[in-house]
């Protein structure tokens, strides 16, 4: 397996050794370097994500979807994110206009911070904290305060509903993602994402994990559809009912946020999925077969990683284009009545299994 | 009918009895008027208001009540009038009949009638500063009364209701629609799931909807006025633009109503022509109706689904009739033109198509647990709310009120066809949606017989001979089909004009969708938002046919 | 399509020779260029049906035409994050303020279709006494689509006009399309000051308890 940290240390060499940088200099590079990286990634990932969407949606509805603009329709993307960069910023009259540009940043901060933590391959990783799911859950909460500063500070009813749905929303299925998570910390034994990874090496959890593993996965996808405000959880902008929910008000380049931060945090919920259930980088390993274990290594990790993680997508696009919207109040009880009950129980259940040692 | 004419005498002396119409007509002074009423519900049965019609008489400004026994199926009519125009006031019957209440309200809107103890005495359809009573017969055209107004309404939360009191004197109650304290959102007039522009003013509490407002008019034509000036035959193509989602039902219910007048028998191969093309009609509305409630329940792809099917009736509609919609494919006497020779052929290939369909719309939606969860046990009609606001149709169905009029009053050739009525009991959202999947399914059986027919029909007249210069005598008519959202009824009314191009004097509408939002706040209200948008949907209104 | 295939050449050969005409950097007109072949690429309507035309539109969404071919699809319930407004169906006296209220809602650049016979002259209705007769009356209107309703054929050849007309308007300086817009809302300022001026006249003929309509 091709260790990618041979290229970071490399770079890490080359400004300090080489051009002979004083540490602090180097790292305030490296910094710099890391952030452009990440945010073209960042941009990118988000068009690409838009298109494959909008294909995925074409197909299951028996449609063709984008294809007159450029070959296949691939310029599409790029002529919707000159549209929307040039499109007007309406400035609303008698609204609390501080918090009203503040809340799409918060809510784009919060994803590319979860963005950066994503195990992108064997060495890839920015910076390997000890508490690394942990710091996910935390950053992925910080998104609704900018929904909730969104909906209040639009002072428009439509959105107020809006932003009251996704407080009570977001708030209720970030329990059940964070029991999940744990419940995948307690087989692993540790919050690194790197050490999450690797604890993979010899069977992805969702294989190793069996019973409480396949549990705690389904309701990841249920919780992170509704943390991620997607169908069949889109209440908070819930279109038949709210129009367009929390960022009704919203236009231009502050739309574009919203929009854009609404397909990266998919990327990156399925980006959560695959390294908590499916291995994260790792190839596919299967216990004894040496040669076929071989062969899998020669692919990439990057390419391991975004693989599952189109996969994982691929799954929750398809949630979302076949099941119909929950109601606020069935919203609540499968959360509260359902999801979490079966998190906590399945939680004690793989506590001991891992101490009687009945995973494989 | 002699029977039902001695009871009424008996109740109510000073009536006076006309029948030589198809119908007994019974009139009666405004004072007996609310005695009489509540006699002819409570102890003859006539439970069942079909059609409230204000007329301008020129001497007397009137309404015409069309009653029904929904035991026996009998109707009469009844003729209410005043001579004062300067006020005119009429007493209500919307406590008797719930679907008076927004019915005397347009009333008042086109002709200016006041109904005594009416409780929201309000403009329906037009501008609260409308100038003017549009269906008046003196009413002033002129453009410089009622400009395009963009402001925004004045007191539009104000109402009033004349009260009587037991002396007989009138006190005018101001009130206000809602109070101070409550939290008032608008959905619509320009809302993605109120399918047009229609608006309700919701008073929620939380997410609980407390109470709705329906402010109707935003699509309102005037295109019973606009009759008035149209001969019979160029005055057929507004009916194909009210409800155009029953385009063909529409434009058959008009015509069957000038062929009652004027007497003609329609050639038998003509009327089969029709009933296939209403019975298609059927199909795509109902298809339609399907797609709109997945979608508005957020089941996108549910409603890309029976497009495709929606597809094939529309191919033959345009091969037929020469237009996807608006076909204008009925006419007086019969049909425009003859179907093309494989009409028969491309009729049986929609009915299989769409038959095989049909199973995959109920695994895709109706045994979801999320469209169970919001659909069973909301927005609950019981069948004497749904006869006594009028909700006819599969609405009405779903409540187990029979109300089929293929089946109560056969028109076209229904008779020679089997098929069954589709009811439902619980009358919830989901019986409402399930009974227009299971409607699909016996218009399909339906249409399979009358390809049979058509194959051994021998006629080939299409037309029957219809004298250019449509003279009807003086007299009014009124004539039921059923459409793909309940029975429409159309009023028309002649003065026996023996100008060479005669207009009708009056041609009223009765259309499904106006009682059907009548209902809207008796089923929404201490239900959530969400079921707001889930009950309307079921309820499957279109918009300009309640506005016309 | 190919160019000879449209109807209406003419105008827009019209507007390109004044786009020529007037002249400009090179790399400021590529840049234009750009800017507006996303903006003519990237069309997302509002969905505002008010009658029949709206049931077309939405087979347009649909398998057999899919206007998502063309990047269309994200119709938007906001009108603040549309692009053009697809005026379908018969606009009513008491439908005219909204509408006017949701066109200026949107953010520039705007455009609107009036889709139907009805929304280009009031159509078989303009003898009602509250329809608007075309809503170029009210909102300036950039493509006009007869039909009762248009066939969704129709509405794809309306919907390419626009692309066309974007792609060469201008995006920098003088935009004929702003300049259209300042004129017709100057016009419409004087038509309101003359509305106030009846409604004052009518105000005082209902204060002085005369019948409104003499019999």
């Amino acid at each position: 397996m091709y260790d990618f940290s041979v290229v970071t240390k490399w770079i890490d060499d080359l400004l300090t050794v080489t051009c002979g940088l004083p540490v602090w200099l180097s790292t305030t590079i490296e910094c710099v370097l890391v952030g452009v990286v990440l945010l073209t990634l960042y941009a990118v990932f988000a068009m690409i994500y838009i298109m494959y969407e909008r294909w995925v949606c074409a197909w299951i509805q028996c449609r063709r979807g984008p294809i007159r603009v450029g070959p296949w329709g691939l310029l599409q993307i790029f002529a919707d994110v000159i549209k929307i960069l040039t499109k007007e910023v309406i400035t609303l009259w008698d609204n609390d206009k501080f918090l009203f540009y503040l809340a799409p940043y918060f809510v784009v901060i919060s994803s590319i911070t979860m963005f950066a933590c994503l195990p992108w391959g064997n060495g890839l990783q920015i910076i390997d904290m000890n508490i690394g799911v942990f710091f996910i859950i935390a950053m992925s909460s910080l998104g609704v305060i900018g929904i909730l500063l969104a909906g209040w500070s639009s002072n428009s009813k439509y959105t107020l509903i809006g932003a009251m749905r996704s407080g009570a929303q977001m708030i209720s299925y970030e329990l059940s993602v964070g029991i999940t998570m744990l419940t995948v910390v307690c087989l692993a034994g540790t919050m690194s994402i790197t050490g999450i990874c690797q604890a993979q090496e010899h069977g992805w959890f969702i294989f190793t994990g069996h019973i409480p593993a396949i549990i705690a996965f389904l309701i990841y996808i249920v919780a992170a559809n509704a943390e991620n405000n997607r169908g069949p959880f889109d209440l908070p902008e819930a279109e038949h009912e709210l129009t367009a929910g929390y960022h009704t008000e919203y236009s231009g380049i502050h739309y574009g946020l919203f929009y854009l931060a609404e397909y990266l945090n998919l990327f990156v919920v399925s980006g959560i999925a695959a390294l908590l259930f499916l291995g994260g980088w790792m190839p596919l390993h299967i216990g004894g077969w040496t040669a076929f274990n071989t062969v899998m290594d020669y692919i990439p990790s990057p390419l391991w990683f975004l693989g599952k993680t189109f996969f994982m997508t691929f799954v929750f696009m398809w949630i979302r284009w076949s099941f119909p919207r929950v109601r606020i109040d069935q919203m609540l009880g499968l959360e509260w009545r359902y999801l979490m009950p079966i998190g906590l129980v399945n939680l004690v259940v793989m506590a001991v299994c891992v101490s009687m040692g009945w995973h494989f | 009918m002699a029977d039902i004419q001695e009871k009424i005498a008996k109740l109510c002396p000073e009536a006076q009895f006309d029948t030589t119409g198809e119908l007994l007509l019974v009139t009666v002074a405004d004072e007996k008027w609310h005695d009489l009423a509540k006699a002819l519900k409570e102890q003859l049965g006539f439970d069942y208001l079909n059609a409230l019609v204000g007329v301008d008489w020129k001497d007397s400004l009137g309404v015409m009540y069309y009653l029904t026994n929904t035991e026996t199926q009998d109707m009469i009519h009844v003729k209410v009038a005043t001579t004062d125009r300067e006020t005119p006031r009429l007493h209500t019957v919307s406590d008797l009949w719930a679907v008076a209440n927004f019915q005397e309200r347009e009333v008042y809107d086109f002709f200016g009638i006041e109904f005594i103890n009416h409780p929201d005495m309000r403009r329906f359809f037009l501008r609260t500063d409308w100038v003017g009573y549009p269906l008046r017969k003196d009413y002033d055209m002129d453009e410089k009364l009622n400009p395009i107004r963009l402001n925004p309404e004045p007191n539009e939360d104000d109402t009033y209701s004349l009260v009587e009191d037991a002396d007989g004197n009138l006190k005018r109650i101001d009130k206000k629609v809602f109070g101070p304290d409550e939290y008032v959102i608008n959905i619509g007039p320009q809302h993605p799931s109120t399918h047009g522009v229609l608006r309700y003013r919701t008073s929620i509490e939380g997410e609980l909807v407390k109470k709705v407002d329906v402010v109707s008019g935003y699509i309102h034509r005037g295109i019973e006025k606009l009759s008035e000036g149209l001969t019979y035959q160029s005055g057929l193509l507004y009916s194909e633009r009210m409800d155009y989602m029953a385009a063909h039902m529409n434009r058959h219910c008009l015509c069957l109503c000038i062929e009652k007048a004027l007497g003609i028998e329609v050639p038998h191969r003509a009327e089969l022509i029709r009933m296939m093309m209403d019975e298609l009609m059927r199909l795509s509305s109902h298809l339609l109706s399907y797609g709109c409630l997945t979608m508005d329940q957020g089941a996108t792809t549910a409603f890309f689904y029976p497009f495709r099917e929606r597809e094939l009736v529309y191919d033959i509609f345009d091969k037929n009739c020469g237009a996807r919609m608006s076909m204008s494919y009925d006419t007086i006497g019969g049909v425009t033109m003859d179907v093309q020779p494989d009409f028969v052929d491309d009729v049986r290939h929609a009915c299989d198509v769409i038959e095989a369909h049909i199973p995959e719309y109920h695994k895709l939606f109706s045994k979801n647990v999320i469209a169970l969860g919001r659909m069973k046990g909301t927005g609950v009609l019981t069948r004497e709310q749904a006869i006594n606001y009028a909700v006819g149709g599969p609405t009405g169905r779903a409540s187990g009120f029979h109300c089929d009029v293929r089946k109560t009053h056969p028109y076209s050739l229904y008779n020679e066809v089997e098929f069954d009525e589709i009811t439902y009991n619980n009358g919830d959202s989901y019986d409402r949606y399930m009974l227009r999947l299971k409607e699909m399914e016996e218009s399909i059986k339906i249409l399979r017989q009358c390809c049979d027919m058509m194959e051994k029909e021998e006629g080939h007249e299409f037309c029957a001979k219809v004298p250019k210069l449509i003279k009807l005598p003086k007299g009014h008519w009124y004539q039921q089909v059923e459409a793909s959202r309940g029975p429409i009824g159309v009023y028309l009314e002649s003065d026996g004009d023996p100008k060479p191009f005669q207009k009708p004097y009056r041609l009223h509408y009765q259309s499904p969708c106006f009682n059907l939002i009548g209902v809207v706040d008796l089923t929404c209200k201490d239900n959530l938002i969400a079921d707001l948008i889930t009950i309307t949907a079921s309820l499957d209104y279109v918009i300009p046919d309640i506005d016309r | 399509m190919k160019w000879e295939d449209f109807k209406d050449n003419e105008y827009i050969d019209q507007l390109l020779a004044e786009l020529n005409a007037s002249g400009t950097n090179v790399v400021v007109g590529k840049f234009n260029q750009l800017l507006q072949w996303g903006h003519a690429n990237s069309l997302w309507p509002f969905s505002f049906g008010t009658s029949c035309c709206a049931i077309e539109f939405m087979c347009l969404g649909a398998a057999r035409y899919d206007m998502a071919r063309f990047g269309a699809e994200v119709a938007r319930n906001s009108p603040r994050q549309a692009d053009y407004i697809m005026c379908m169906g018969t606009i009513t006296y008491r439908m005219a303020p909204a509408l006017v209220r949701l066109y200026e809602q949107m953010a520039e650049p705007k455009y609107v279709i009036a889709c139907g016979a009805c929304t280009v002259s009031g159509g078989p209705f303009t003898k009602s006494y509250c329809v608007v007769k075309g809503i170029d009356d009210i909102i300036p209107v950039d493509v006009y689509m007869p039909g009762c309703p248009p066939r969704p054929e129709a509405m794809f050849y309306g919907l390419m006009q626009l692309q066309r007309k974007i792609k060469i308007s201008k995006w920098f300086g003088g935009d004929a399309r702003k300049e259209k817009r300042a004129k017709f809302f100057e016009a419409k300022a004087q038509e309101e000051k003359d509305a106030a001026l009846r409604a004052e006249l009518m105000k005082a003929a209902q204060e002085s308890k005369e019948p409104v309509l003499d019999l």
